[in-house]
């Protein structure tokens, strides 16, 4: 949003939105009644044994946990911008952990399987998705090429494509490719047919990206390149296509975070990616949580590495246009 | 008729040219000749036709009935060389339409280099002449954006006359622009004028029509309504539509 000018007081120091947040606060800690965990061990000193301390117990445990949360927003409040940012990222961080480490997770169980999950598992991951969004850009770029076209065969090739692949589940499409085409004599393995179908159903969603982006060019770029007598494949590459770049990136930044994530369908064939291991590795020892927790961290620290290169390439075309 | 048309003096012809939008009739039965280094004006009220008109020329705009013939080639639906014609047609707009992915060097470089096929240098050595000619050559390495209108607007001038064109076509080239900066750009077609270009401008500046055109056509609702020297225009105009319009734009 567009910063004004003139700041508004802030919520927190007003007294009445103080007291209704913290009433809000206390009862929300006093219905999901917190006495049984580590909490209530901390403040037995105080409520004795917390499995017969009642409701005494468990309104003590949540008015000190309601003061904390308060005390600990109040002093965030009174902190610079970027400060506020960092500790409440921090300490969302940290409940995420509380609550992995919940779990009573192993870490030497962690530890001698974390290997092959990133030299195995997140290496086909990444493979399989680099390899399907390259293939995906090709196809999106001739699908918007084709559905912005006159020729009406160009026009319903890539609409119907669009419809029929936006339009069914990703899973299917997996299934649909790998036991489908076998059946029609082609033998496929397990790893092309993973790419195929996410280069498949991405390439149909870009397509449309890639349109909005090449109509959002105005129409005074068409007329006057073809004042200069240009041909229409010089005007979408020298003109329109590189116009539309920084308009197509973001979208398409979003889009290969998703597929990222969307890789994991093909764990179903059978591909020793991320998920796979993860599900595999945990289970004969009944050790799920631990890979799953595990698979989860790496998924998410690939989407911030993602994440912060997609925002410096937006930075860059924003400064060339 | 046809040999009319290929008059060669004539380097545009209008026969019976005839334009719809929808049920709109947007031009209605357009006749017009104009010769080598001829410098026409074309003006009248809002929804006249006359933009519609001059994108007729260069084929921006289909027209429906009657011919057009552009340097001796008729302009039609199935036409295989129009982009051929339009490299020599320059064009500027109301809005400029510079690609403001390129410099302005580049801009100017893009049609010879890509089109003609011109190899780069010499392309570069020709940008440059004609930003020296429109006046603005320390702005050659700038981003379009960077520019004032004004700038901006000679940079599109500098940019069509880069591909060496027979005619240029002006559509209000000074419409989009602060009153500051109209003159610059007056004084740059001034000057293009005097060079023996053969121009056609759809503009309202009436006082570069009385210093530059030989003629000017008046168009009302599609049709040309008047068509004369500046002189007789102004000073002792036939129609009535003409009289209103004089008397609303000079007072």
């Amino acid at each position: 949003m567009f910063v004004d000018t003139v700041v508004e007081d802030k919520a927190l120091h007003k007294p009445v939105f103080l007291i209704g947040l913290s009433v809000t606060v206390l009862a929300f800690f006093f219905a999901f009644n917190f006495t049984n965990t580590i909490f209530g061990e901390f403040l037995s000193p105080v409520i004795g044994n917390p499995e017969e301390s009642g409701l005494f117990g468990r309104f003590v445990v949540s008015f000190v946990l309601s003061v904390i949360f308060v005390l600990n927003l109040l002093a965030i409040s009174f902190a610079r911008l970027k400060v506020q940012i960092l500790i409440v990222w921090f300490e969302l961080f940290l409940l995420f952990l509380a609550f992995a480490y919940s779990f009573d997770l192993k870490l030497s169980f962690i530890q001698s399987r974390i290997g092959l999950m990133i030299s195995k598992g997140l290496f086909t991951t990444i493979y399989i998705s680099a390899v399907s969004i390259v293939i995906a850009t090709a196809i999106a770029i001739v699908g918007a090429i084709a559905k912005l076209s006159n020729n009406g065969f160009a026009y319903a090739i890539a609409s119907f494509y669009t419809s029929l692949f936006r339009g069914l589940p990703l899973l299917l499409q997996v299934y649909l490719i790998y036991k489908g085409l076998p059946q029609l004599g082609f033998m496929v393995d397990a790893i092309p047919s993973g790419i195929a179908a996410l280069s498949l159903c991405y390439g149909a969603y870009m397509t449309e990206i890639f349109r909005a982006g090449i109509q959002s060019i105005p129409k005074g770029q068409w007329e006057a390149s073809r004042a200069l007598g240009f041909k229409s494949g010089l005007i979408l590459r020298k003109i329109i296509l590189p116009q539309s770049i920084p308009i197509i990136v973001p979208p398409t930044g979003n889009q290969f975070i998703a597929m990222l994530k969307d890789s994991s369908l093909v764990s179903v064939l059978g591909i020793w990616e991320l998920m796979y291991l993860a599900k595999t590795l945990g289970q004969r020892d009944f050790r799920h949580m631990e890979m799953l927790i595990t698979a989860a961290m790496i998924y998410w620290g690939l989407t911030i590495i993602l994440e912060m290169i997609q925002a410096r390439i937006e930075r860059k075309y924003q400064q060339k246009t | 008729m046809g040999k009319e048309a290929n008059n060669e003096s004539s380097v545009i012809s209008l026969k019976g040219v005839n334009k719809w939008y929808g049920d709109f009739q947007a031009l209605k039965d357009i006749n017009l000749e104009i010769h080598s280094k001829e410098k026409i004006v074309i003006c009248g009220p809002s929804g006249s036709g006359k933009s519609t008109l001059i994108r007729c020329l260069n084929r921006l705009e289909a027209h429906q009935e009657g011919q057009i013939h552009v340097t001796g080639i008729e302009l039609h639906e199935t036409m295989k060389d129009i982009d051929i014609v339009r490299q020599d047609i320059g064009m500027v707009f109301q809005s400029f339409n510079l690609f403001p992915h390129l410099t302005v060097l580049e801009n100017c470089m893009a049609g010879p280099n890509w089109v003609r096929g011109i190899d780069e240098n010499e392309a570069k050595e020709r940008a440059m002449s004609m930003l020296n000619q429109v006046k603005i050559p320390e702005q050659a390495d700038k981003y379009p954006e960077q520019l004032s209108g004004g700038q901006q607007q000679r940079v599109a001038i500098a940019r069509s006359l880069c591909m060496q064109p027979k005619v240029m076509l002006f559509d209000e080239p000074t419409s989009a622009l602060d009153p500051e900066m109209v003159s610059e750009v007056l004084d740059t077609m001034v000057e293009l004028a005097k060079s023996g270009m053969t121009m056609i401008c759809v503009t309202h500046e009436m006082g570069f029509a009385k210093q530059v055109a030989d003629r000017i056509i008046f168009m009302d609702e599609g049709e040309i309504v008047e068509e004369n020297t500046p002189e007789e225009f102004f000073n002792n105009p036939q129609n009535n539509r003409t009289k209103t319009f004089l008397n609303q734009i000079l007072s």
